[in-house]
């Protein structure tokens, strides 16, 4: 029986490499997207676990601080990949050799579509819940044809981070890092990979709205481009681009940037937040959200559900969204202490106003996901080739 | 009175069987590496060349076999990508005379004039590098080049700047990278250049450097080449060096390779095509010079 479904899910997943007949009418007239997304079987009911999970996870997200307690719980042995990109974490999916990821919003929907990750049944889940703050309930990519696909952890904002013995006055908005007349040009850092062009496209929905940007993910080419030259003027006054967090967080303390896109964690790791402010300025940002998601080739499916419920509580969700630095999925656990007050606090992990002006790294793909039908959007490998010519 | 002791007879049937089948000894001699060449060396190099004529699915980065020039086509209708091969060809061509300079008087007086102790204590230092993680010495690079770094607050009192993270940093990370694998084949092949050679050149009446130009460098050029090889090949397909210590403007092959491997693996393999014709070229150039025969 097993042996079958997987050959139906492969198929399945085979057929649905095209795209086809997307931008399907929206039903039941909530202007959702409709995808072609393989059918793969959900886990109907909770057995027994099977002794031990594979995990693809951030840096950060599967420690023995907890992960013990879960083995110990369960009888689950833990074995944890790292992956440094949601690039690799789709790739390393393919191999059907796990059966969780901690799939960020540019990963996740390339996952569901190529059938790589099956639904989920929230009824096997008791911690997802209520407790689950709104903002990472109901999202694009994790709830595609009215399914959900994963199971939420944590989220944070792409910030612009600045040393105030340099910027003395808190930046109101991102012109610092995009104009040329910038008075920190040569100093600025920026992201250095293609999903970073959804930055400019954010900058450019405020400051241009006569180019009809509705959504950083969904560019129609003229858009890109307006994007790209935006990036190649950025390129002028560009200190350096960061991939590595660790080059990122050097990069400031050695005083050859002075301002650029951060996450909250790294300002965290410079260790001096006073001499490093951070802001979300006033035309949003980009930002990301996580979750967990099932491979369709599980060969552990019940061990993964109880990870999935066990890391959904209040106490471990929020031990792992402390411990990467990011707001919780579960809003219960701010108040458990003054501690876990602190880091949402910080982190604005109750704030959704805040978030509100945060766009989750999405995958850019053909079918305009702002729900224009009249022209195509560019895919995410427009926005690879770009990238490349961004930096020359 | 003669004795004679006839030597105990041990059977040694392997090596009779070996000494016996000359196809014996050519496969337990060559099967260990033609595996390894063939089989994992060669196939995998195929397999990848191969994938730069396929097709990618945009949305799920899914690649599909077929046959399409596309991602060639890509690559030479960027100027971009057109200006980041290049870029990559200077840089490794750079890296590779920087570290021919400093290796020939390095190596001189290594051989020549530098007493043992000396000697021991200048080859420790050359392959000391060698034993530090690559990346480890990139970062201190980096440190080293940082805005509030090391050379900029040693150059200060002098009114001198670094040159900060730029083409150029990367050039003498690249250097102090590779520069053991030229110093090395260098160094030892002046020390098989005869002393009396530099006896007779000055008894001619040259000076050191023409004895240098006429005497030692054409008796090197063999192991230039070599150590050559070395430089070139390596900086042509680093990426991790322009990433670190590269600033903005730094972009090479390998960045582009990177980007693409998980996202567009047939852009990835058109493009890991141009650092293989650029060694060919180069392979096919020094060729020419016989330097390879004498290698």
């Amino acid at each position: 029986m097993r042996q079958k479904l997987m050959a139906l899910s492969a198929v399945s997943a085979v057929s649905a490499l095209m795209l086809v007949g997307c931008a399907a009418p929206a039903d039941s007239g909530s202007g959702e997207l409709v995808f072609d997304v393989p059918e793969v079987p959900m886990l109907e009911s909770l057995g027994e676990g099977e002794g031990q999970v594979d995990i693809i996870a951030w840096s950060g997200f599967v420690e023995p601080a907890w992960a013990d307690t879960f083995t110990e719980d369960t009888g689950c042995v833990v074995n944890r990949k790292v992956a440094g990109t949601s690039d690799e974490m789709v790739q390393l999916m393919r191999t059907g050799d796990y059966d969780l990821v901690s799939a960020s919003g540019d990963a996740s929907l390339r996952l569901i579509v190529g059938g790589d990750v099956a639904p989920i049944n929230r009824d096997l889940l008791p911690n997802f819940g209520d407790d689950i703050v709104p903002g990472m309930q109901g999202q694009l990519y994790d709830t595609i044809n009215g399914k959900v696909y994963g199971v939420p952890i944590g989220r944070g904002a792409n910030i612009l981070q600045y040393n105030t013995e340099v910027v003395t006055e808190t930046p109101e908005s991102w012109d610092i890092v995009w104009e040329a007349d910038s008075p920190y040009a040569g100093q600025i850092t920026a992201y250095d990979a293609p999903i970073y062009i959804a930055d400019a496209a954010v900058y450019l929905m405020y400051h241009q709205p006569e180019l009809g940007i509705q959504n950083p993910y969904a560019l129609d080419e003229t858009q890109l481009a307006a994007a790209v030259d935006l990036l190649k003027q950025q390129n002028t006054i560009v200190a350096e681009y960061w991939a590595d967090p660790v080059a990122q967080i050097t990069s400031f303390l050695g005083g050859t940037t002075v301002a650029g896109t951060s996450w909250e964690v790294l300002r965290k790791f410079t260790e001096d937040t006073e001499k490093f402010g951070g802001t979300l300025p006033v035309e949003g940002s980009t930002g990301w959200s996580d979750a967990w998601m099932i491979s369709s080739k599980s060969d552990a499916p019940n061990c993964a559900y109880l990870w999935m419920d066990y890391t959904s509580s209040a106490e471990v969700n929020g031990a792992i969204a402390t411990n990467f630095g990011m707001a919780p999925a579960n809003g219960a656990f701010c108040e458990l202490s003054d501690e876990a007050a602190a880091h949402c606090e910080q982190f604005n992990a109750l704030n959704e106003e805040y978030f509100e002006n945060v766009w989750y790294w999405t995958t850019p793909i053909e079918q305009c996901i702002d729900g224009r039908t009249e022209v195509t959007c560019t895919s995410f490998q427009d926005w690879t080739n770009a990238w490349a010519t961004i930096k020359g | 009175m003669t004795i004679t002791t006839t030597p105990a007879r041990t059977s040694k049937p392997l090596s009779t069987l070996l000494y016996r089948h000359r196809w014996m000894r050519l496969v337990g001699l060559l099967s260990l590496p033609l595996t390894w060449l063939i089989g994992l060396y060669i196939v995998s190099l195929a397999l990848l060349l191969v994938t730069a004529f396929w097709y990618i699915d945009s949305f799920t980065s899914k690649v599909i076999p077929g046959f399409t020039l596309e991602n060639f086509v890509l690559i030479f209708s960027e100027p971009a990508y057109i200006a980041t091969s290049l870029r990559t060809l200077g840089i490794a061509l750079a890296v590779t005379v920087l570290s021919a300079i400093f290796a020939v008087p390095l190596g001189i007086f290594m051989a020549k004039l530098a007493s043992p102790w000396m000697r021991a204590v200048l080859a420790v230092a050359i392959t000391l590098p060698l034993w530090a993680g690559y990346l480890v010495k990139i970062l201190a690079m980096r440190i080293t080049f940082t805005e509030e770094g090391f050379f900029n607050s040693v150059m200060a009192p002098f009114g001198i700047t670094g040159p900060g993270f730029s083409v150029l940093t990367v050039v003498l990370t690249l250097t102090y990278l590779w520069f053991p694998y030229m110093a090395l084949p260098v160094y030892t092949a002046i020390r098989q250049i005869p002393v009396n050679l530099f006896d007779a050149s000055s008894d001619l009446g040259a000076h050191g450097f023409t004895t240098i130009r006429t005497v030692v460098l054409p008796l090197l050029w063999p192991a230039l080449i070599a150590g050559s090889v070395f430089t070139f090949s390596l900086s042509l397909g680093d990426y991790i060096v322009a990433r670190f210590v590269g600033g903005a403007n730094a972009q090479m092959i390998g960045s582009i390779i990177a980007s693409n491997i998980n996202l567009n693996p047939p852009v990835a393999a058109a493009f890991s095509v141009i650092p293989i014709a650029f060694v060919v070229f180069y392979l096919l150039a020094t060729r020419r010079t016989g330097a390879l025969e004498r290698m």
